[in-house]
């Protein structure tokens, strides 16, 4: 990156870092000027050095839960995807399922999440990855099927042009043009994954687990733990949505929607 | 090729579509291989029907057309299209290169002998230097010379242009339509061209195929016989004005003088 670049960046991010800095002096100001309960709120130093102390332990359950939200993310993504192909390539299929697709986007899903630790066991990481794997499934659904569906009709009458057959309209036109789209669903599914896992160990799991420790810190007055957690969980929370936005740049640079991105 | 024989043969083409309204009735048509034809008349005359009848992206309700002497289906299964749209119709996602190099993969050419041709057809609409740019990164104009390149490159015995200059500021026009008459000229090929410009419809063609709306059928056929090459004087010289206005009185004696006074004040 050259110096422009990273003067241009910094000018770009500036602001939103103030905020940031900012934010936290306040909180801490305000809690200390206060006096305010650390059951109520702790300090943002007293977050910090729980999280340093408690680190080892805070990681590993860290770890355990981000692989349930990773695993539910997968499978309930990768079903999106190949649901929404098999409604595109059939639409007679995607016209009878649609609209219940739909409605189902719409309900709290997450409250079936006790019915899945019936399910699966309680201490299975699979009850917890299929709470996040049906969250995830009807956005990444729904926003693929757009993208398959909402081709420009003029591309494929090209295609047609070229003597070209429907799988092959597929491969070359319809999926590529599905991507910024299906980015989109994947962006939110990242999000609700870590959501679902979390929420999944509030109604039971191992000890080990990152929902569980938050849960127990909080419930034995140990706040500064479960805030601690709570900020681990936010964390994986960002890096994962920011890994899923990374392959989206690295895979849809082409779109115009996002031509921003090539000002460098 | 037989020369005798018509490149395009239409016969007795009629369309209805299925609300009842009849786009096009009993045309007959016959284009001469290496032909430059255009298609004008007013908003819904059917000029952009008949160009995707001729190419087989819809069927007429009556009537055949033959291309090079086979059904229009069997044409399109032997790629003897290329169409260009008013709007370019690039893909994203593929770089000018590969843009223009889509039809030949589907044409399953050897990877060699396809960027090969690509150079080729980059230097015919000259945009060397910009092959690896995307769609996004192109002006109108140049997108719109890669769509060409992109309809060109398989050699299609048979160019359909839908309106691709229409999108386009008066002056890239103009020099588009330079550009389209000396790419014209060096790749053989015969052009059926849908325009609602009179003016740029006479400079271009050999000869205008002028419709009437409501329902679309052929009002007349002016031969356009002014000299080639046709240069930018070419629309300045008596007989190019003449020809023009021929065009327009074909036009209101179909019944489109108001709409194609509208078509006029568009173009100028």
């Amino acid at each position: 990156m050259s110096s422009a670049a990273v003067q241009r960046r910094a000018v770009e991010w500036g602001p939103a870092l103030a905020v940031f800095v900012l934010g936290i002096l306040a909180w801490q100001g305000l809690v200390a000027a206060f006096h305010v309960q650390e059951f109520l709120l702790p300090k943002p130093t007293v977050i910090a050095r729980t999280f340093w102390d408690e680190r080892g332990m805070l990681w590993d359950a860290g770890i355990y839960t981000f692989k349930e939200a990773l695993g539910g993310f997968a499978l309930g993504s990768g079903l999106g995807i190949l649901v929404a192909l098999l409604f595109a390539a059939y639409a007679p299929l995607g016209t009878a399922f649609m609209p219940f697709a739909v409605a189902a986007n719409a309900i709290p899903i997450i409250a079936f999440a006790p019915i899945m630790n019936d399910w699966f066991g309680l201490l299975n990481p699979f009850s917890k990855m299929a709470i996040a794997a049906v969250l995830c499934f009807f956005p990444v659904l729904i926003t693929t099927l757009r993208g398959l569906t909402s081709v420009d009709p003029r591309a494929i009458e090209l295609m047609r042009s070229y003597a070209a057959n429907r799988r092959t309209v597929f491969r070359r036109v319809r999926i590529p043009a599905s991507l910024p789209h299906m980015f989109a669903g994947l962006k939110i599914a990242s999000v609700l994954s870590m959501i679902g896992a979390i929420v999944g160990e509030y109604f039971g799991g191992p000890t080990t687990a990152l929902g569980v420790t938050i849960l127990n810190a909080s419930a034995y007055t140990n706040f500064p733990v479960a805030w601690a957690g709570i900020v681990l969980a936010s964390a994986f929370g960002i890096l994962f949505y920011s890994a899923v936005a990374l392959a989206e740049r690295l895979t849809t640079s082409w779109d115009p929607s996002r031509r921003d991105f090539h000002r460098e | 090729m037989n020369a005798s024989r018509p490149a395009v043969s239409i016969t007795g083409v009629s369309k209805q579509f299925k609300a009842g309204v009849t786009a096009l009735t009993g045309i007959d048509l016959d284009v001469r291989p290496r032909e430059f034809v255009s298609l004008i008349g007013p908003s819904g005359c059917g000029k952009s029907t008949l160009l995707r009848i001729i190419g087989d992206l819809i069927e007429p309700s009556e009537g055949t057309v033959e291309v090079n002497g086979k059904p229009a289906h069997r044409a399109r299964l032997d790629h003897d299209y290329g169409i260009v749209f008013q709007e370019a119709v690039l893909y994203d996602w593929r770089t000018v290169s590969k843009n223009i190099a889509l039809p030949l993969e589907l044409l399953k050419w050897g990877r060699e002998k396809r960027s090969a041709r690509v150079k080729e057809m980059v230097d015919l609409v000259e945009l060397e230097g910009f092959e690896d740019h995307h769609p996004w990164q192109l002006s109108g104009g140049m997108q719109q010379r890669v769509a060409i390149a992109r309809a060109l490159s398989f050699d299609p015995a048979l160019l359909l242009m839908d309106e691709p200059f229409g999108a386009l500021d008066e002056m890239t026009r103009e020099r588009m339509n330079l550009e389209l008459l000396r790419i014209w000229d060096a790749s053989g090929s015969t052009i059926v061209f849908v325009t609602h410009s009179i003016p740029e419809a006479v400079f271009l063609s050999t000869r205008v195929v002028v419709m009437s709306p409501r329902p679309g059928r052929v009002a007349g056929i002016v031969e356009v016989d002014l000299p080639q090459p046709r240069t930018g004087r070419t629309r300045e010289e008596p007989r190019f004005f003449e020809l023009v206005t021929e065009v327009r009185e074909r036009l209101a004696a179909g019944g489109a003088d108001v709409v194609a006074a509208e078509a006029e004040a568009g173009a100028s």
